[in-house]
């Protein structure tokens, strides 16, 4: 088979996705969902202490730093699952923290920090910023060395679960390139952190103002590799987006299906429209590609221009997809749909936040272009 | 029982070299891409001496049962044949109708004789098959066949027409799904299925032009036709469960085909290919944005299909929805297709307007005519907008309507 072709999929990935399954409808009921949404922490502390005992926040870090040593083909077998219920938790944001600290970080900050995530320590990233380019090396921020110290400034916008967080990570210009920072959570006054309004109720996230911070150097992670975790963190991100997104088209089919199945208009269930009943088979089938490339992107996502090529593929497929399925799933419920308590509207605002991280569908296919066409 | 199976590698090395060195002779006439595009005599003849040869080099119906004619090979040895076959850019298999749907159907439910009958000569193209299932008035709802099947002593007579036969004044056998009894309970029950000889007094297949101005099938006429009865397959009045296992088959949701492949694919490169050697705004197509974005969206419908056929050999990655994959394929494939005709003739600009047979037509207008016969895939089989209801009734479990 070709590489182009290749889907690998183990015994511990499948088992995973089933386990990730039950743990997400058991924690994750769409009672659970909206109550969050008026509760101040970002995700149920107990909820988060048990997905650490299960070993989700360590999966792909090495054994040696106290993880299971996996890749990110479970890591997704986990996210895809989380995404179907609209679950939030900072496991996205934890797991690339991660990855950000293996791909670049010292040493003595990887002894430091990686088992302490394994074990559940939330660990959010700090890339956005007012600008509101997905460009990871578009950065205001800086930092500058005085002494044994960094001195920071700048905003970071959209940090999720920032105040909830241990360590935070951060892009910052240093020395004229683009960095990163680990900011302990602890030296930030809780005053520089301030609640951001986002479309998606079910997420927190937070302004950081960095003027005035300061962290010893020894934070900063490893210059030299830094360009290349970051454009591996692009890569992650993606994947893990396009992970929630799939899952996502998923729960908002569950939500629409049901209505088709129940609701009748004219003496019909309204599902045997055909307007209605096609449109759900062309949502269907944009899940059944997008899946693919997921899983294949997840199986050749370190694989060079393959893997760059398949994580782009599987970012723009289920972004759009999900958007898609969100927009009629606010449309079939009819007026039902226009109302808050309709769940059409929870699916469709959590596909801007999986559409509107990390490029979107265009944004990916311009890239894609330059990749397959030149 | 088998005798010593090849290894892979060396067979694979074994086609490869056998195909180089036997694949025809580029004609100088336009080949057609598929069976239902058949429309010449010598297009018919080159296409059919390609297969015998295939056959004739045991490279054909592998994995069908020796004593039918075949190898009794496991799959995977059909597989790299067929794939060489593609890759090298042969002519496809032209029996494509007996090889794919009749054949696995006579071996899946027909009796000991039909097989020893029937399955060898789909094979050698010694017996080439058509298909009536449509007719004038009943397209997609198959069940509501009208065509007449009385039965008088050991014979059936038939009246009444059928459309849509491809390769109707080339072959000599027939599926046919006919109306044996029309006061059943409901119409489903009232069918049969034959296996019926076209060369009959009676029967009259006369070709119909299709939209590309060629010709390629025909409307069969049945005037008091008879034909044996011990040409039924399955059994009298069960002729709807035999067309649904049929159906299956044509659409690739269910294994068990003889291989070589059934069409000339038009690949996504093709298309990339010409946007290479055409011109918007004194560049080439593929330096504009808007056409780039288009080319991407296609290469990546394709890599869905690939993709989709990788993930559904793992159950753990389809366990909601097992036969959504198998059940779209017809669909995404046909469409696909088309889209891509339809692509490809649009980057050709002011040359999008010849038509083959014109000497300034690029690539002698193949993209045009491929876009225009691309509709045989989208209505033939079930149209993709009843693919749509049945997926949506079958795999999303929403009501009839």
């Amino acid at each position: 088979m070709s590489k182009e072709s290749e889907i690998n999929f183990t015994e511990e990935q499948a088992q995973l996705l089933e386990i990730a399954e039950n743990f997400s409808k058991d924690k994750a009921p769409i009672a659970a969902v909206r109550a969050q949404i008026d509760i101040e922490e970002g995700c149920d502390p107990a909820i988060w202490k048990e997905m650490a005992e299960l070993g989700w926040l360590g999966i792909a870090i090495p054994e040696e730093f106290g993880g299971s040593g996996l890749g990110m083909g479970e890591v997704v077998s986990i996210t895809e699952p989380m995404g179907r219920q609209l679950f939030s938790t900072p496991f996205i944001s934890t797991t690339l923290a991660a990855q950000l600290l293996l791909d670049a970080g010292t040493e003595a900050q990887q002894k430091a920090y990686l088992p302490r995530i394994a074990e559940g320590s939330i660990t959010s990233i700090a890339t956005s910023e007012e600008h509101g380019d997905w460009d990871l090396t578009h950065i205001s921020c800086t930092a500058t060395a005085d002494g044994d110290s960094l001195k920071l400034a700048g905003t970071k916008t959209l940090v999720t679960d920032a105040k909830d967080a241990e360590t935070i990570i951060a892009t910052v210009k240093y020395a004229g390139s683009s960095c990163l920072v680990l900011i302990d959570r602890a030296a930030l006054d809780d005053a520089v952190l301030v609640r951001e309004k986002v479309l998606d109720q079910t997420r927190r996230c937070f302004r950081i103002s960095l003027d005035g911070v300061t962290v010893p150097l020894s934070n900063l992670l490893d210059v030299k590799r830094s360009s290349a975790a970051l454009t591996r963190h692009h890569k992650l991100s993606c994947l893990l987006l396009a992970a929630e997104a799939c899952g996502g088209i998923a729960g908002a089919m569950d939500v629409t299906l049901e209505y088709l199945k129940t609701r009748k208009q004219f003496e019909r269930y309204i599902g045997s429209y055909q307007s209605l009943k096609h449109t759900m088979v062309d949502i269907l089938l944009g899940m059944e590609a997008a899946r693919s490339f997921l899983y294949h992107a997840a199986t050749v996502i370190d694989d060079g221009e393959l893997g760059e090529i398949a994580v782009r593929m599987a970012k723009a497929k289920a972004g759009e997809v999900f958007s898609y399925a969100g927009d009629r799933a606010i449309q079939f419920h009819g007026g039902f749909g226009f109302t808050f308590e309709c769940d059409a509207q929870l699916f469709r605002r959590r596909a801007f936040w999986t559409e509107n991280q990390s490029g979107d569908a265009i944004y990916h296919r311009k890239r894609l272009a330059n990749l397959l066409l030149d | 029982m088998n005798e010593e199976l090849p290894d892979l590698e060396d067979f694979t090395k074994e086609v490869h070299e056998w195909v180089t060195n036997n694949k025809p002779e580029t004609p100088d006439f336009l080949l057609p891409q598929t069976f239902m595009e058949v429309g010449t005599d010598e297009q018919f003849q080159y296409l059919k001496a390609w297969q015998m040869k295939v056959y004739e080099a045991g490279y054909l119906g592998m994995s069908w049962p020796k004593e039918y004619g075949g190898r009794s090979m496991p799959q995977v040895y059909q597989d790299i044949v067929t794939r060489e076959l593609v890759d090298q850019s042969t002519p496809f298999m032209v029996n494509t109708l007996g090889l794919n749907w009749a054949g696995p159907l006579i071996l899946h439910m027909g009796s000991e004789e039909q097989k020893q009958a029937y399955i060898q000569k789909i094979l050698s193209t010694e017996e080439i098959w058509c298909q009536g299932f449509s007719e004038p008035d009943n397209g997609s709802d198959l069940g509501n066949a009208q065509l007449k099947a009385v039965r008088d002593g050991d014979e059936f007579v038939l009246n009444g027409s059928k459309i849509w036969t491809t390769l109707g004044t080339q072959a000599t056998r027939m599926i046919l799904l006919a109306r044996t009894n029309p006061k059943s309970e409901n119409k489903y029950k009232g069918l049969t299925f034959f296996l019926s000889p076209m060369h009959v007094e009676g029967i009259e297949p006369r070709p119909i032009q299709k939209l590309t101005n060629e010709y390629g099938f025909c409307q069969t006429f049945f005037n008091d036709a008879r034909i044996p009865a011990d040409c039924i397959i399955g059994n009298e009045g069960e002729g709807w469960l035999v067309a649904m296992k049929t159906l299956m088959f044509e659409r690739g949701a269910e294994g068990g085909q003889a291989g070589g492949h059934t069409s000339m694919k038009t690949t996504v490169d093709e298309v990339v290919d010409l946007a290479q050697r055409t011109y918007r705004d004194g560049q080439l197509s593929t330096q504009d944005p808007v056409v780039r974005d288009e080319l991407v969206n296609l290469i990546m419908d394709s890599r869905a299909m690939t993709l989709n056929g990788a993930r559904s050999k793992i159950p753990a990655l389809n366990s909601e929805r097992p036969t959504s994959i198998s059940m779209a394929g017809k669909l995404l494939a046909t469409e696909f297709n088309k889209k891509m005709g339809d692509v490809a003739t649009s980057l050709q600009g002011s040359n999008a307007l010849y038509f083959v047979g014109d000497d300034n037509a690029i690539d002698g207008a193949r993209w045009q005519r491929s876009y225009f016969n691309a509709f045989s895939g989208t209505i033939g089989g079930g149209t993709t907008q009843i693919q749509k209801n049945i997926i949506g009734e079958r795999v999303l479990g929403l009501p009839k309507a």
